[in-house]
């Protein structure tokens, strides 16, 4: 019977780039659309308000597992039989992100003083100019420690990609278990290597937290 | 003279209660008006209702040509008129005091940046705070803070400007550094309109006093009006005030 070797260790440092690339590709995406869906979230028009708001519930309240199996099934019902099981993990991700990242920075643009709105307004600015000029930069500095923050849960939750079919750090782990029946140590060095990952992460969000609570505010 | 404000019937009622009941006065080019009363008297309501940013139920506002009763009213062609400064300052914390002062004529006036920057060091040397143009406002002090809010204010060159207990947040050797400023601008011409404490401030300075109780305009007239109270609610409060400053000087 084989035992664990460097082969497997490649296998898995491979895979291991997988779930990295899936947890960009969730941030990138899920930071997009999450910023749209957090616009609309305290915009003017109420109805855009509403949806907004529904779509942060519905994201919020489905477990994740749930949102990968919707959208990979619901896909292949669309007649889109033959998508690779990358862009399902990634669509799924990315909502899920959104959903979140949507809530996180709306309360950081909300936590924004009413008056520096009122005083931006005086000053004859436009609101587009008010957001991007006084508001967002504001709500930024506030946002940077929950977002990294964030990020490590997204890179956790890459793992449940596996479900369909993708093949990233914990499904390769699977993987080499399953021919060379080793758990422990399988998992124990899968486990370390999402920790590599995280945390230099974690470390960075709280840097920032710390640095930019003494900071000017 | 043509009135650069004038409020007519102005009634304005947040939800049940009301703070604004018939509120009418005019406020001329060049001059300036003192608006004192009690705390809750509607001071700042009736400012915040000439800067557009509460509406009214009744009656009518017309400011620089612009009448804010209208539907149709141009929010930032009115605010490129009129300049307010707050009692909290409000400046943007994320700018240095330059940039504080530049944002607006860049962004509303696209004016050049190079302009810009000289039109900040004027009137930043207008209210003595050109060596700190560079520092971020959490690193002044409130009346230093202040100075810069009316700075920025100016920057835009508005035809009138409102200012709210703009030193009320203030201890009162800082108060007349911002108070020299006032006048200073009030000498040059400026319309302003200003809600203040600061009685011999107002009598020194202002050519109108409105004197405000309970939502109205009790009394208005010159600085002799402090002198001659005509109604009891006025000599109260001034005799309320003048005592209060005397037991705070001893
Ligand atoms: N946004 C608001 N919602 C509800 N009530 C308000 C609001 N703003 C002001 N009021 C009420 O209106 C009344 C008048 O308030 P205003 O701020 O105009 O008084 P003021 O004369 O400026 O008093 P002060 O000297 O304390 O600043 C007060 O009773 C206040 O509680
Ligand atoms: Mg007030």
């Amino acid at each position: 019977m084989p035992t664990f070797s460097l082969v497997h260790l490649e296998f898995l440092l491979v895979a291991a780039q997988w779930t990295i690339g899936l947890s960009i590709a969730a941030f990138v995406g899920g930071g997009l659309v999450g910023f749209v869906v957090a616009l609309a979230r305290i915009s003017d028009l109420r109805l855009l308000r509403i949806a907004a708001m529904i779509y942060i519930q519905l994201v919020q309240g489905t477990p994740l597992l749930i949102l990968l199996f919707v959208i990979y099934f619901g896909i292949s019902l669309l007649g889109f039989n033959n998508l690779p099981a990358l862009f399902a993990a990634c669509a799924g991700l990315i909502v899920y992100s959104s959903g979140f990242l949507a809530e996180i920075w709306r309360g950081c643009i909300e936590s924004v003083p009413k008056t520096q709105w009122q005083a931006a307004e005086c000053l004859a600015l436009t609101p587009w100019q008010r957001m991007v000029k006084v508001i967002l930069p504001q709500a930024a500095r506030i946002a940077t420690a929950p977002t990294v923050g964030f990020l490590v849960q997204i890179v956790k939750n890459t793992s449940l990609a596996s479900v369909v079919g993708f093949v990233e750090l914990a499904q390769a782990g699977k993987l080499i278990n399953n021919s060379i029946y080793e758990p422990f140590t399988v998992f124990m060095i899968v486990a370390l290597i999402y920790f590599a990952i995280c945390f230099p992460l974690s470390t960075w969000s709280r840097r920032l937290e710390r640095k930019l609570n003494v900071g000017r505010r | 003279m043509s009135a650069v404000v004038s409020l007519s019937n102005v009634h304005k009622q947040f939800g049940a209660l009301k703070v604004l009941d018939g509120v009418s006065f005019d406020v001329g080019r060049g001059e300036v008006a003192a608006i004192i009363g009690q705390s809750g008297s509607g001071k700042s309501t009736v400012l915040r209702c000439i800067n557009a940013l509460e509406t009214i139920q009744q009656g009518t506002i017309d400011v620089c040509g612009h009448a804010l009763h209208d539907a149709g009213l141009n929010r930032r062609a009115l605010h490129l008129d009129v300049g307010i400064v707050f009692q909290s300052y409000n400046l943007f914390p994320h700018l240095t005091v330059e940039q504080n002062i530049m944002l607006a004529p860049v962004s509303v006036k696209s004016v050049p940046k190079k302009e810009a920057r000289e039109l900040a060091r004027e009137v930043l040397a207008r209210v003595g705070m050109e060596a700190k143009a560079e520092n971020y406002p959490e690193q002044l002090s409130g009346g230093q803070q202040q100075r810069v809010a009316i700075a920025r204010s100016l920057a835009m060159s508005p035809k009138l400007m409102l200012f709210d207990e703009v030193t009320s947040a203030l201890d009162p050797q800082l108060t007349g550094e911002v108070l020299r400023v006032m006048e200073d601008l009030a000498r040059g011409g400026m319309t302003m309109i200003l809600v203040t404490h600061e009685m011999a401030f107002a009598r020194k300075v202002a050519s109108k006093i409105i004197y405000m109780h309970q939502g109205k305009v009790w009394e208005t007239g010159s600085g002799e009006m402090l002198d001659q109270p005509k109604t009891p609610e006025l000599r109260n409060f001034v005799g309320g005030v003048s005592s209060d400053q005397a037991s705070a000087s001893v």
